[in-house]
């Protein structure tokens, strides 16, 4: 299936598992995670710390250790079975076909070279251009990325720029390859409110503008809801909840989608107590045998800790691994305004 | 949320959040609880092979308000506004290199006032990592105790005391006293930071950006918990956070700064609902809007904050200012009331009659334009 | 809804539980994790074996180490009585190996137990302190780090003269200057971290935050670094007795019987090579033990 070339997915992840192995423990980080991205789409993966979703990324573009990580499964790029790929095919995947952009641009930057020539070195290695030709390329592509004075810019060092400009010089070196699929790595989390919407409404016109496909990771539902076409709720390494960003925020179908929307802060909530969800996250080393949410549900029955729940399919991409997934339980209280 | 419980007589109007009288007040309902006059922390930027001072970043500069007893202040602002500097100087872990403070009436750190190791124990400080705020050698039940031992607690009060908290802050004594920092979760770390912050028993604590490192869910559920602390023992909070959200949703006032600068304070609701300086409307006019189908297409604001080391002259947010004009440049703003209203206040030279700007000669911004986020266009220059 | 009442049900509502996982101390986990480590445990039993042998050379010795004998010289390994051969005067190696390695020992490890008191306290106190003071101490190390430290222990004790007491000096002098800057790097790391400025606010002093949270969390690197100076200090030392500036004849000490021992290389070579072997042995010993306590210490918790 995966070699299946009339497909138009651009990423296919079948039955994704991702193990760290050590000596101590085993940490199941990804468990039998399966979407695909049709091309020019947006998907954002939402979490919390450890849900799994930047590990994900992360296997999609094999940059996980090789020795202590154990990935079972099928992931596909652009036709491309990505576990089998070797040496040059796995670079030319790496910066051709997919590119990553990070949460802390400082670490993606090289800090002793001008960003410039950064960008440049990564426009000739794909192109095999010369340097004068990158150089004005990479011009170009600063003010692609909206960087004001950005001939100047060009000469400077990644510690001379702020965070937004950082960012952005990281977005330009990440479009410099012209990727079919761009994986962003909550590029927005560190920034200011001011700068964080700048930026988000950069890469969504740029991906617009470009056709790209992107996957965006976040925690946050408020920047899913700025740019995404199509939502994964993530929790405890497994996917729990899918459909498009209007279908999952508007109507969510799995308690922890509904507990997450509920305990966002709005200021209208001032002087109530928040429904928090009760207590913490599973440990990845020993998951409960049933659903992995089922600790900390309010509509937890007896037998969602029994067996792992199925995926219960409701058409259109919609999916919720949750056995009350069909017929949500009326809502007790009034919820949070989602909207 | 304390009308209903409030015993005490009725407060004067503009002190709407004050608590019962707490037997440690000194100076009564209507003493603020902490005034900050003037305070300003430049940091040297030094250089050279000779370690000589190429510069300073004006981390804090004149920055003057005052806590009332029993209310939350929010203090919001972005990266490099000095918040944090702000936090820091008033629990006099930085010196400031001008200004003073005034706890409860009590000049702070002066001879005839309250002494700094005084302050300190009425006003205890909650950082944002909440790894690197617990000693890694420590159990957890032995860092909360620490701050009462060194208030000369014996081991065994200590020990209750810290117990005793716990319980409070949502951990079982037994289960996760003895454990070791990394044993914990990053919720359960900030509950433990947070019962160390209360084992003195302060007045004040200091919230420095103490939800903002935490996952959504388990943020609900701190704020809860600071909501019911603040209720048990009749604290008052200052709340740091670039989080507009969390801010308007646990303040009674709120304070925005932008390069160490105050631009507005006010009651949460006027701030929220209008607010007046031009930058605070674009702070939040950025809030993300959670409603897919009403997105933002414009940035409300363009460009990177300046940086602190050589802020522009006259108001510094004039950079970045769509009404900026020549008063802005050479003038900087103080922050004034508009109009009768002296609790909401604000450091442009639109709301000072006679100031120079072109909008200043104008009637006051109609609420309604404000509200909306939207400037009068007809103004711009 | 909003009343006081409800909110207290509600913070306690959420009271965290867990498993009632085992409780370790940081040493209890370094030793938890060193059980498992065969390597540096072998070496360490190693380590132990010499230290013991050494404090118990009187009653393991089968001879008297001084007593030399003209007919017996440079015999081989296994003559007669002579377990490990005798020396050049025809003394009983095995003896005299054994008498060595307690001033070999005591050479290696007392001056890097006074360097590390010294050094890390310097250390601590310019981390912690900052500052001009950090300034002043640090930039005096780096007077000392300007030489070689073998050519410094060698000036050193031509400077002052042989003998066992000067050549623990120069040795002390020398292994200073590392071991502050060690301690102070790891101190101004700790320093800056918001425990240390919560243990500030809460009103405590100097002297307490650095004996409650400095010390225990600077004492792990301090101790591996100096563990793996126990080595280079057995190797200085036999290589200052070596060139007649630490013990004197006759006392036995492993570098000076390499000395003397040199010319009869090409007369019993195996004979020459032992107390070198000695050296080899215990120095490695104390490398991978150090090398072995810093895996176990070093983990992020």
């Amino acid at each position: 299936m995966i070699e299946n070339s009339t497909s138009n997915a651009l990423v296919e992840l079948k039955d994704l598992n991702v193990k760290f192995v050590s000596r101590e423990a085993t940490v199941s980080a990804v468990n039998n995670v399966s979407l695909t991205l049709k091309a020019g789409e947006v998907l954002c993966i939402i979490g919390e710390s450890g849900s799994g979703k930047s590990v994900s990324m992360r296997a999609l573009m094999r940059l996980l250790p090789e020795r202590r990580t154990k990935i079972t499964g099928e992931i596909s790029v652009a036709g491309k079975n990505v576990l089998e790929l070797q040496g040059k095919e796995l670079s030319d995947l790496r910066g051709g076909t997919v590119s990553m952009i990070f949460q802390e641009p400082m670490t993606a930057l090289d800090p002793v070279y001008r960003v410039g020539d950064q960008i440049a070195e990564a426009v000739c290695r794909h192109e095999g251009c010369d340097r004068e030709m990158g150089l004005e390329r990479a011009l170009e592509l600063l003010e692609l990325v909206k960087v004001p004075s950005a001939e100047r810019r060009l000469k400077a060092y990644p510690h001379e720029l702020s965070g937004g400009l950082r960012q952005r010089v990281m977005i330009a070196m990440a479009l410099s390859c012209r990727p079919k699929l761009l994986l962003a790595d909550e590029p927005t989390t560190a920034l200011d409110a001011t700068v964080q919407i700048q930026v988000l409404i950069l890469l969504r016109k740029l991906q617009r503008e470009m056709g790209m496909g992107m996957i965006f990771v976040t925690h946050d539902l408020g920047v899913a809801a700025e740019i995404a076409d199509r939502v994964a709720v993530m929790y405890a390494g497994r996917i729990v909840e899918t459909g498009t960003v209007q279908e999952v925020l508007g109507d969510p179908r799995h308690p922890y989608t509904r507990g997450m929307l509920a305990s966002t802060v709005h200021g209208n909530m001032r002087g109530k107590d928040i429904e928090a969800i009760p207590g913490n996250p599973p440990d990845l080393r020993r998951l409960p045998t049933g659903c992995s949410f089922a600790p900390r549900c309010k509509d937890v029955t007896a037998s969602c800790s029994e067996a792992l729940p199925p995926e219960v399919f409701m058409g259109g991409g919609r999916m919720s691994r949750c056995l009350l997934a069909s017929a949500p339980p009326d809502e007790p209280k009034s919820m949070a305004p989602a909207i | 949320m304390n009308a209903d419980t409030n015993i005490s007589e009725p407060a004067a109007p503009t002190l709407t959040s004050v608590q019962p009288v707490d037997r440690r007040d000194r100076g009564g309902n209507a003493q603020p609880m902490l005034i900050a006059r003037g305070l300003k922390k430049h940091f040297p930027i030094t250089g050279g092979v000779l370690n000589q001072v190429v510069g300073h970043v004006r981390a804090v500069d004149d920055v003057s308000f005052s806590v009332l007893k029993g209310e939350t202040l929010g203090v919001v602002g972005e990266s490099g506004c000095g918040k944090s500097t702000l936090a820091r100087l008033l629990m006099h872990l930085i010196e400031p290199d001008e200004g003073n403070l005034v706890f409860d009436g009590d000049a702070v750190g002066e001879v005839d006032g309250l002494s700094v190791r005084d302050m300190r124990r009425l006003m205890q400080m909650v950082f944002q990592d909440s790894y690197s705020s617990l000693n890694p050698r420590m159990p957890v039940q032995d860092s909360v105790a620490y701050g009462k031992r060194v208030h000369g607690a014996t081991n065994a009060e200590a020990r209750a005391a810290a117990r005793e908290l716990l319980e409070k802050v949502g951990l079982d004594p037994n289960l996760f006293g003895p454990r070791y920092p990394h044993e914990l979760s990053g919720g359960q770390k900030q509950r433990v930071n947070i019962a160390r912050a209360l084992v003195l028993e302060p007045r004040v604590v200091i919230l420095d950006e103490a939800v903002s490192a935490l996952d959504k869910s388990v943020e609900a559920q701190v704020l809860n918990l600071l909501r019911y602390l603040k209720q048990h023992f009749n604290l008052t909070y200052v709340f740091i956070s670039h989080d507009l959200n969390v801010v308007q949703y646990i303040s009674d006032r709120v304070l925005v700064m932008y390069l160490g600068e105050i631009v507005e304070i006010g009651p949460v609701d006027e701030i929220y609902d209008s607010p007046r300086h031009p930058y605070t409307r674009a702070l939040l006019a950025s809030r993300l809007s959670m409603d897919p189908d009403d997105r933002i297409e414009e940035p409300p604001l363009v460009g990177d904050p300046p940086n602190p080391v050589n802020p522009p002259s006259g108001c510094r947010f004039r950079t970045r200012c769509q009404f900026a004009e020549k008063i802005c440049e050479v003038e900087s703003p103080a922050v004034t009331g508009w109009r009768e209203t002296s609790e909401h206040m604000t450091a442009c030279h639109m709301y000072v009659e006679k100031s120079g700007h072109s909008m200043a000669k104008a009637p006051a911004p109609s609420p309604a334009i404000i509200a909306a986020g939207k400037p009068p266009v007809s103004h711009v220059v | 809804m909003v009343s006081a009442s409800s909110v207290e049900p509600q913070a306690l509502a959420d009271m965290q539980s867990g498993p009632a996982l085992k409780v370790r101390g940081y040493w209890a986990s370094v030793a938890y994790r060193l059980r498992y480590d065969y390597l540096t445990l072998f070496f360490g039993g190693m380590v132990i074996l010499v230290i013991l042998s050494a404090i118990f050379a009187p009653l393991l010795a089968p001879m008297d180490p001084y007593q030399s004998s003209m007919i017996n010289r440079l015999k081989p390994i296994g003559y007669k009585d002579f377990l490990l051969g005798t020396d050049e005067l025809g003394r009983d190696l095995l003896s005299r190996l054994l008498y060595g390695g307690r001033i070999s020992l005591t050479m290696g490890v007392l001056p890097v137990v006074i360097a590390t008191l010294v050094g890390g306290t310097l250390g601590v106190i310019a981390g912690f302190v900052g500052g001009k003071v950090n300034m002043a101490i640090m930039r005096i190390m780096d007077v000392f780090y300007a030489f070689p430290s073998i050519l410094l222990a060698v000036a050193i004790s031509g400077a002052m003269g042989g003998g066992i007491v000067n050549g623990m000096v120069s040795l002390t002098l020398i292994f200073i200057p590392p071991l502050c800057r060690v301690a102070e790097t790891a101190t101004s790391q700790v320093r800056s971290l918001d425990f240390v400025e919560a243990a500030r606010a809460s009103g405590a002093g100097t002297f307490s935050i650095i004996s409650v949270h400095i010390l225990g969390n600077v004492l792990g690197p301090i101790l591996i670094y100096s563990s793996s100076l126990v080595s280079v200090s057995i190797l200085i030392a036999s290589g200052l007795s070596f060139l007649g500036l630490g013990v004197t004849p006759p006392e036995p000490d492993w570098g000076l019987m390499l000395n003397t021992l040199r010319q009869a290389i090409y007369i019993n070579p195996v004979i020459c090579a032992l107390p070198g072997v000695a050296i080899l042995i215990t120095s490695i010993s104390f490398n991978l033990v150090s090398d072995g306590l810093r895996s176990a210490m070093d983990v992020r918790l």
